[in-house]
């Protein structure tokens, strides 16, 4: 992403609080929350080519730990959010070792398999989960006295979150380490021939994927104050690989995007169209057909087609 | 001296059928060896048992006096190994200078470091235009892999496993359809590789590796045939036999 669009970005972002109601800017807080966890898993799936299917994993242990942690001892959230990341961050270091065995569908599977385990848990074991009713009761933080409980305050919270999740990674994207991981993503086998440890490339990514998640999660229970199990489900992952695909993956914009499809799908469309998953399928498919590797990099070549056919026209 | 690499009773088979039968290899530091043999010999099945892409069923592998059987491939490359592949194997989205960058990295701590931007190691990138000089890719440096020749890349190939100074470079095939004239340019490239760089090739262009090897290994069915001096293999009848059928 260029710094005029990351500028009109942060543009875009900054004004919407001052624009919309309530009901937007919630809908900004969720689609920023779902951008942090679509980018996460845009780490392993986009740069790593390691495509996750239990990724809600981390989102909801986050989410799950924040909340139990609060509801059982009565902690504070300037205890309980890092406990919550450290205890997810460790789980990602665990179900690594387990998933890092296998690479392709392999990978997939054990990843699905890990998800679904946990789904399951927080679904049966009622005494912690409180099962199919989920933990609910809870609050937001509020930093430095702030209250978060209103919508623009939240947002500017989210915001700033956001911002510097996406600050890392853009700089994860860009570094040396970025580079050797879409060189593993490429040719492992050059690289293991140069010297680079593809497995342990894998694992500190799956390990970073796992914190980002994390770090989403925490965000989505503050936001919603409640957490299901839904949250860790396979319907949560697909959504946000789909997100991650839809936008188009291995892109730094691409997350974003598709976040934003899918979140404004799922809550705004769906206000208007009762069948919005069917539309959300279209949608796919749409993209899928005429920009397979996502809206990002397909619109970026419209427009350079469209822009080179009239070259009088200000390029942006 | 200890040798560059001490190979003794390597094996490999798949699903029953041996690929390498009970090989022993030992080069000396500096040689130019040469390892021949037709289609199926088990040349590359050899090379990807000494790097480590493939695990060994039995043997011993010695790179300057240590042990690297139970090694990973990264673990041999970093003891100063490095190979080309005979299939092409680069990033052909990339410019060649990443590339080679990619090369360069598998050596530093650096290749770690997650939170600095790679584009400000311009020492990094000055050494990959360094050693792409160095191939003679020196104006192609900046260009996509995929828009340059066939030749081109061959040549990458050659620039990556010298990018890392190795000690030992396995070279396979590395003329593999190349045009005369390309044939020409990687031969010369080759034949100035500084002698504290041992080097095995594989290679079927005959005029051009016997110029090239003071000893050649003949390899068929898996197993070592003829080892011993240019002369000594040319002339040996079980070479005629094993490449001319007769």
């Amino acid at each position: 992403m260029n710094a005029k669009g990351l500028a009109a970005f942060a543009l875009v972002l900054a004004a919407l609080p001052l624009m919309g109601g309530d009901y937007y800017v919630n809908l900004g807080s969720q689609i920023l929350i779902a951008a942090v966890f679509a980018l996460s898993l845009n780490l392993l799936v986009g740069y790593g080519g390691l495509t996750s299917l239990g990724h809600a994993a981390y989102m909801g242990v986050s989410a799950y730990v924040s909340g139990w942690l609060f509801l059982k001892f009565g902690m504070g959230h300037l205890a309980s959010a890092p406990i919550a990341l450290l205890f997810t961050t460790a789980m990602a270091a665990l179900f690594g070792l387990i998933a890092l065995r296998a690479s392709g569908i392999g990978f997939l599977m054990i990843t699905l398999a890990l998800g679904q385990v946990l789904w399951g848990l927080a679904f049966r074991w009622v005494t912690v989960t409180n099962g199919d009713n989920g933990l609910s009761g809870l609050t937001r933080p509020a930093p430095f006295g702030i209250n978060l409980d209103g919508a623009h305050a939240f947002y500017w919270f989210t915001l700033i979150v956001f911002a510097v999740s996406f600050a890392c990674i853009i700089a994860f994207a860009n570094s040396p380490f970025g580079a050797v991981l879409r060189g593993t993503r490429d040719q492992p086998r050059r690289m293991a021939a140069l010297g680079h440890n593809v497995w342990l490339v894998r694992y500190v990514t799956f390990i970073t994927a796992g914190f980002w998640a994390a770090v989403s999660g925490l965000l989505f229970v503050w936001y919603h104050k409640f957490i299901h199990p839904h949250a860790l489900g396979l319907t949560n992952s697909a959504e946000t690989l789909l997100m991650v695909i839809a936008g188009g993956s291995g892109t730094l914009a691409g997350p974003i995007v598709g976040a934003a499809i899918v979140v404004l799908l799922k809550n705004y469309v769906s206000a208007f169209v009762e069948r919005w998953t069917m539309l959300l399928g279209f949608v796919f498919l749409v993209i899928v057909l005429f920009m397979p590797d996502g809206l990002v990099p397909g619109v970026k070549r419209l427009w350079e087609r469209f822009s080179g056919q009239r070259p009088k026209e200000p390029r942006a | 001296m200890t040798l560059a690499l001490d190979v003794t009773g390597l094996a490999k088979s798949f699903g029953g059928l041996p690929a390498t039968n009970d090989v022993s290899l030992a080069i000396e530091p500096g040689e130019r060896r040469l390892i021949i043999g037709p289609n199926g010999a088990g040349k590359t099945t050899l090379f990807n048992l000494i790097t480590g892409d493939l695990p060994a069923d039995a043997g011993s592998i010695k790179l300057f006096g240590e042990e690297v059987v139970r090694l990973r491939t990264d673990q041999r490359a970093q003891l100063g190994l490095a190979r080309t592949f005979q299939i092409i194997t680069l990033f052909p989205k990339d410019t060649l200078a990443h590339n080679v960058v990619l090369s360069l990295l598998a050596r530093t701590p650096a290749r770690w470091h997650a939170f600095t931007p790679l584009a400000a190691r311009r020492d990094l990138y000055a050494r990959a235009r360094a050693v792409l000089a160095g191939v003679g890719l020196a104006d192609s440096a900046e260009r996509p892999l995929a828009q340059v020749s066939y030749g081109e890349k061959r040549r990458v190939e050659i620039a990556m496993a010298l990018a890392q100074s190795p000690k030992l470079l396995l070279l396979d095939e590395p003329l593999a359809g190349l045009s005369m004239e390309e044939r020409q340019t990687v031969q010369a490239l080759l034949a100035a590789i500084p002698r504290d760089i041992t080097i095995i090739m594989i290679e079927h262009d005959m005029d051009t590796a016997l110029a090239f090897a003071e000893r050649i290994t003949l390899l068929h069915y898996g197993k070592v045939i003829v080892e011993g001096t240019r002369a000594e293999v040319v002339a040996h009848p079980r070479t005629r036999e094993v490449y001319l059928g007769a």
